[in-house]
């Protein structure tokens, strides 16, 4: 390859003569990434998920220079952390609130994405690949959960494993083959350890990177759901766009000076946060034998632990006459006779699943799916505005019913079960499933309002 | 390599036609491939299952029961598991009784955790005074309290028995499931006999 002469003088002339991959991908995602210039609050939870990445990973490697991995001596290498390590209760407080402050941020960066229609047309494959790592960060607070080796953080692992258990023919045996040993002992402590430290934020870091990647490609959405390409200058640049740096660079970094004196509050402060970040039980060293009075995961993951909890054999009957309406309404929308009869052919398998197989396993299915299906939303959603901004007022209003359903099954999946928990959280999880199964019929429905040609903007 | 140097950059050469041969040595070669890429994944993948050692573990256990007192539990640990030992009053067989229509599965005829021959019968266990049963639920692995007494836990009423903690399962002095509970089967009766009138081998229930 010919020798090209740099417009960089100086060291980075030299660098960019041999490397031009630095300068030229620091202008694609940074100095020449035109975002839209009318973000507002709700576009600073990405750049917050990346911080709290970093603290997680940081601190993160230093736990992992006090912590040992082993059933006998891990309970003991934490507290050795907690009061014997200089500064050790400060790096552990971090990492034990980063984790409860990733999901705060990432369901907050979620809501945004539901709210302007961020996963529509052409940003399919940035949402898939949130959704991935939305998936790959439970495993990561799973896993990790285990490590303090506490009472909370065995029957926890216990009851997580077991619900693999519930899957017919294969589960016992996936689930000893998940654990290692047939209880959750020595060897399930190791490869979780493994799996939290080097697997999964690897897997994460590449998808983080996906992600990006993605959206830098088609760009990002904005609060009016408009796209900023279709209106560019004569060097090709969008109207409405903005550099990322140093516009947004700053914008973040502003709000990330906000994030972290939240976050240190709650470090210094209220570190438990009332036992929902770190839970009393888990104060207690791992008891094979004796299972705490009360058992519940930590907060972020209690909305589905509800909808497992929810699926009884009452249940069953719910969720059969809401399978029958769902085919009904599929049947009368298709028009191609071979799909009917597929979906009819498919509803009365389910029909009878839904009565040979054990509830507990419709409760793991459930569960899953209530995980899953935020991958099939830019499929679901047929509205024809991006944002809530142009859609008619009750379809934000079904957003926040479900947003309600979620913190409302999250609430629920705190507290020891009760008969009348039990059937609200039934009411939720069909609120809940309703949303997204009925989407695609409502959010084509109501008057929606006219979409700007460009974004609306009101410089300050 | 040659004909590709000759093109502009970012130019694919457009072949002609598929050179069948080559096409096929391709695919020939990327199935042995994975064949390799399996054949090294299995020894990752055995390494993930119950080593020897975890296996050996499961010793049978000796256990003295006549320092039971009449209404109390003992808990010993056998193959890493809570094996529960219940010294049953006369009163606390009563109970069992009186509950027959409530259980799920009165008799212990599910499959999933067969109960062994000599439990299965209204105590389900060898003598009805000990109630030897492994103290995990068949729900999700999480262990009941108990013997609560009855009246005193909302969710066995009248009742006495055991409470799981986590999903509210709860089940008779026999270890029954109650119905409409998530716990599917009754507590496991693990393999188990007596030595001596007062000593059990909680384990093995081998008959030589």
């Amino acid at each position: 390859m010919a020798e090209q002469k740099s417009q960089y003088s100086g060291l980075l002339g030299w660098v960019d003569e041999r490397m031009p991959t630095l300068m030229s991908e620091y202008k694609k995602h940074l100095s020449e990434y035109y975002a839209p210039k009318n973000f507002n609050i709700w576009y600073i939870f990405g750049g917050l998920a990346i911080t709290v990445l970093v603290i997680q990973i940081v601190t993160g490697i230093f736990l992992v220079m006090n912590y040992k991995p082993d059933a006998n001596l891990a309970f003991a290498s934490v507290e050795y952390i907690m009061r014997d390590v200089p500064g050790g209760w400060f790096i552990r407080y971090m990492h034990s609130t980063g984790a409860s402050a990733f999901f705060v941020v990432v369901y907050l960066h979620m809501f945004r994405g539901l709210m302007y229609g961020s996963y529509r047309k052409p940003r399919e494959l940035v949402w898939i690949f949130g959704c991935l790592i939305f998936l790959m960060l439970m495993g990561e607070a799973f896993f990790g959960y285990l490590l303090p080796w506490g009472q909370m953080s065995y029957w926890g692992a216990q009851v997580i494993v077991n619900l693999f258990g519930a899957i017919p023919l294969i589960g016992p045996d996936l689930a000893v083959f998940i654990r290692g040993d047939y209880v959750i002992g020595d060897a399930t402590l190791n490869r979780f350890f493994a799996f939290h430290v080097i697997a999964i934020p690897l897997v994460l870091l590449g998808l983080v990177v996906a992600h990006i990647l993605a959206l830098h490609d088609v760009g990002s959405n904005n609060p009016d759901g408009v796209e900023i390409k279709k209106h560019k200058d004569s060097a090709g640049r969008p109207l409405d766009g903005i550099p990322f740096h140093p516009y947004y660079t700053v914008h973040d970094i502003f709000w990330t000076a906000i994030f972290l004196m939240l976050f240190f509050a709650v470090v210094f402060f209220a570190p438990e946060m009332g036992g929902y970040f770190l839970e009393w039980n888990n104060f207690i060293p791992a008891d094979p034998l004796t299972t705490p009075n009360h058992i519940a995961p930590v907060w972020y993951f209690t909305p589905f632990y509800s909808i497992l909890r929810a699926t009884t054999e009452q249940f069953m009957i719910w969720l059969a006459v809401g399978t029958i309406g769902m085919a009904a309404l599929i049947i009368l929308s298709i028009r191609n006779a071979m799909a009917r009869g597929a979906v009819a052919v498919g509803t009365i398998v389910l029909l009878l699943g839904f009565f040979t197989l054990d509830p507990k396993f419709w409760g793991v299915v459930l569960m899953g799916v209530s995980v899953m299906i935020f991958f099939g939303l830019p499929w679901f959603d047929q509205s024809p505005a991006r944002s809530m901004r142009y859609r008619p007022g009750w379809h934000f209003w079904l957003l926040i019913a479900w947003v309600v359903a979620f913190l409302w099954l999250g609430y629920l999946g705190t507290q020891p079960p009760t008969p009348a928990g039990t059937l609200i959280s039934q009411v939720l999880t069909l609120v809940y499933f309703g949303f997204f199964a009925l989407m695609p019929w409502w959010s084509r429905m109501g008057t929606f309002k006219p979409v700007p040609d460009r974004i609306t903007f009101v410089a300050h | 390599m040659s004909t590709s140097t000759s093109l502009p950059s970012g130019q694919a050469p457009v072949p002609a036609s598929v050179d069948k041969e080559r096409r096929n040595a391709l695919i020939v070669t990327c199935a042995v491939g994975g064949v390799g890429v399996a054949a090294v994944a299995a020894p990752f993948l055995a390494s993930l299952a119950p080593s020897e050692r975890a296996k050996a573990a499961g010793a049978p256990v000796e256990v003295d029961v006549s320092s039971i007192a009449a209404g109390d539990k003992l808990v010993v640990e056998w193959r890493g598991l809570p094996v529960w030992i219940l010294r049953r009053t006369p009163e606390m067989l009563q109970s069992i009784k009186q509950v027959d229509g409530e259980v799920a599965d009165p008799k212990s005829l599910r499959t999933q955790y067969p109960t062994p021959e000599y439990a299965r019968n209204e105590y389900r266990s060898i003598k009805p005074e000990f109630l030897i049963a492994v103290g995990v639920c068949t729900h999700l692995g999480c262990s009941p309290t108990g013997p609560v007494a009855a009246g005193a836990s909302a969710a066995l009423g009248n009742d006495p028995g055991f409470v799981c903690p986590c999903h509210g399962s709860t089940f008779d002095l026999a270890g029954r499931v109650f119905k409409n509970k998530p716990a599917p089967d009754n507590l496991p009766v693990p393999p188990h006999k007596y030595l001596s009138d007062t000593v059990v081998l909680i384990g093995d229930d081998s008959k030589a």
